[in-house]
């Protein structure tokens, strides 16, 4: 008996893990932890780790679209602050007086020197310190993407309007960046960062170690990102998105948990931004416009905006696909990634999420099952699930 | 007269670019009261709902309820007030359970954060299946509010309004689409539900409203017609003027 059971284990191991969703998640964690940095070279594994800082906006956009309902062509205004904000830090350790003893102002980040700057601006002088830029990096887009909630959303602005807001703040913000060149950069950004606290970001080996603090950082933000929509959150969002008066006569306070969600997603963006600057190593305007925030719902779109690792694979897909195009033909990737996203939405409006995985599993399954090592007879017959793991639904 | 009302409705008026849908109007309503209010197409009877749940302000008058002030609210604290509304089309969210939809609206874990630490304790199990055994739809509560049928999702409805514990319950048509069966059920249940607590009805069907009003209200182009029994309004000639009309 005991013997049978020792025999079974794998089988029921197998059973445990195939449970919900369990399986895809890790899937996707073989994939990234391990495929990716075993297979590709140093510089293939870093362009990975550079679509993946997308996956997090695409992340927020499913939570705050694809819940909530609430679709934001702007989510590239929070990737780039982020991004804005790390940018800052590593600038200021990059200009150090004796690196820059050159500049008619030493001490300053370069692209001040030549806009005739001789002094750090005020708001500048708190990104010397790292731990003010960790807390900056999430609080700057969320208290931006809290201003913009609130204004619009206490004032029931939604949909198509809402989207053509938010596009506006990714216009403006882009349009203020180019346009305060000696502050900000300008449109070349702000580029030439070197150490982190003296740690050279740009060898091989710290874009490695980059690469696997992105790949857990959106992992957490994965698994943070399930708790919430397994929770009544999870549900309330989705009835919001569908029946949004329903929930206002149920006392929910439509517009503060649209806030909320917004605010989420903008911070979660705001994680991406500033692990691109670090593995890419400079931020510029041209992540935080209109085109950027549009590529980024695509993705989201295409992975499907419902689940959480459609996101994931969406921000690879599309983003692998912008790269392989716009190398070899760069005049087609627009035309591409337009038709790509009208067959998402007249095709398939779940993206690769709402394919029929299910079966693929069960087929996968009895084909492992068939080669797992042969069982006794009152095993298998006692086979019914030896955890608890909640048949009805979760309810406990 | 001194008596203090549930719920005060006082010379309220509501003009939408100089057409007052509503126009001058008072209701008093009160405890272990089912009051129906009736009226041809455009008497202002959603209208009046809408004002009294806080989705539309009225341009003057006033509405009390337990004696605060309700004009100035907006919708989810009138709800928190205890005043539930259900809505002329059923409105579920049809993509989640019975159970789920009743969670859903049960009192608790308001916020966005109190929602995601939000747990299915007893309690709420208890509530739930509590609830759904009076709305007839116990043996239902693992299906999709999607699948039942459009008398049912009526009844769901009424269900989420019941586990807030609310004061005054708003149902606008309760018994549209429902068969000859489930209206007699639906009486049932408002008779039953209505002890503690008062029951405003907006309905067209005239025999339902005859069953379970012990008051009526006929409202016309906004306006206060006539009140009573549902006999005496029916002998009113202002009443039966403007039902059988000109």
């Amino acid at each position: 008996m005991s013997k049978n059971e020792t025999a079974s284990l794998p089988a029921r191991a197998l059973k445990e893990l195939m449970q919900g969703d369990r399986v895809y998640l890790l899937l996707l964690a073989v994939l990234i932890l391990i495929v990716f940095p075993a297979t590709l070279s140093v510089f293939r594994l870093a362009l990975v780790g550079k679509y993946l800082t997308y996956s997090f906006v695409a992340l927020g956009l499913v939570l705050c679209w694809g819940y909530g309902g609430i679709l934001s062509l702007g989510q590239g205004v929070f990737f780039g602050l982020g991004g804005y904000c790390m940018a800052m830090f590593l600038k200021l350790e990059a200009s150090d007086p004796k690196s820059t003893s050159i500049q008619s102002t030493p001490g300053i980040p370069d692209f001040m020197d030549w806009n005739q700057l001789t002094e750090l601006p005020a708001y500048w002088i708190p990104f010397k310190s790292l731990a003010f830029t960790l807390i900056a990096i999430p609080l700057v887009p969320g208290l931006l993407a809290l201003i913009i909630g609130l204004a619009m959303f206490k004032r029931r602005v939604g949909g198509v309007y809402f989207a053509i807001i938010t596009q506006a703040v990714a216009a403006i913000l882009s349009i203020l960046i180019i346009g305060q060149q000696g502050y900000t950069g300008g449109v070349n950004g702000i580029t030439d960062l070197k150490t982190l606290l003296g740690w050279d970001i740009r060898e091989d080996s710290a874009k490695l170690v980059l690469y696997y603090v992105n790949a857990g950082l959106l992992f957490g933000v994965v698994l943070i990102g399930r708790h919430l929509l397994a929770s009544k959150l999870g549900r309330l969002l989705m009835a919001m998105r569908d029946r949004e008066d329903r929930v206002r006569f149920s006392g929910y306070d439509v517009a503060q948990l649209k806030t909320f969600v917004f605010v989420a997603a903008a911070m979660i963006s705001s994680i991406g931004g500033a692990m691109f600057t670090l593995q890419v190593g400079f931020m510029s305007p041209s992540f935080v416009g209109i085109e950027p925030s549009i590529e980024m719902v695509i993705a989201a779109a295409v992975g499907g905006r419902g689940s959480l690792l459609g996101a994931v694979y969406g921000a690879l897909i599309v983003n692998f696909g912008k790269t392989f195009f716009s190398e070899r033909f760069p005049e087609l990737w627009l035309f591409l990634i337009g038709s790509l996203f009208i067959a998402v939405v007249m095709v398939f409006p779940n993206g690769l999420a709402g394919l029929d995985w299910a079966a693929l599993k069960r087929r996968t399954l009895s084909v492992v099952q068939k080669l797992l090592p042969k069982r006794g007879h009152e095993s298998s017959a006692s086979e019914p699930a030896p955890t608890p793991a909640a048949p009805n639904g979760g309810r406990s | 007269m001194n008596h203090e009302y549930l719920l005060s409705v006082d010379g309220v008026t509501v003009s939408f670019d100089g057409f007052k849908a509503v126009d001058n109007l008072s209701l008093y309503v009160d405890k272990d009261e089912i009051r129906a209010i009736i009226g041809p197409n455009g008497a202002g009877k959603t209208t009046l709902l809408d004002i009294i749940s806080g989705k539309t302000r009225p341009t003057s008058g006033s509405v009390s309820f337990k004696g605060a002030e309700l004009t100035k609210l907006r919708e989810h604290e009138v709800v928190r007030k205890g005043i539930g509304r259900k809505f002329q089309t059923p409105s579920v969210y049809e993509s989640l359970t019975v159970f789920e939809n009743l969670e859903m609206s049960y009192p608790k874990g308001r916020n966005a954060f109190g929602a995601w630490a939000f747990k299915r304790s007893k309690a709420v199990i208890e509530k739930v299946e509590e609830i759904a055994e009076l709305i007839y739809l116990k043996d239902r509560i693992e299906d999709m509010a999607g699948v039942l049928s459009h008398g049912q999702k009526q009844w769901l409805e009424i269900g989420m309004l019941l586990i807030q514990n609310p004061d005054l319950m708003m149902l606008d048509e309760p018994v549209a689409g429902m068969s000859v069966g489930e209206r007699e059920k639906t009486a049932e249940l408002l008779k039953l539900l209505v002890e503690g607590r008062a029951v405003i009805v907006v309905e067209h069907d005239m025999e339902f409203v005859k069953r379970i009003a012990d008051k009526v209200t006929v409202l016309h182009q906004g306006k206060w017609l006539a009140e009573g029994s549902m006999a005496t309004v029916q002998q009113d000639p202002k009443v039966i003027e403007v039902y059988i009309g000109h």
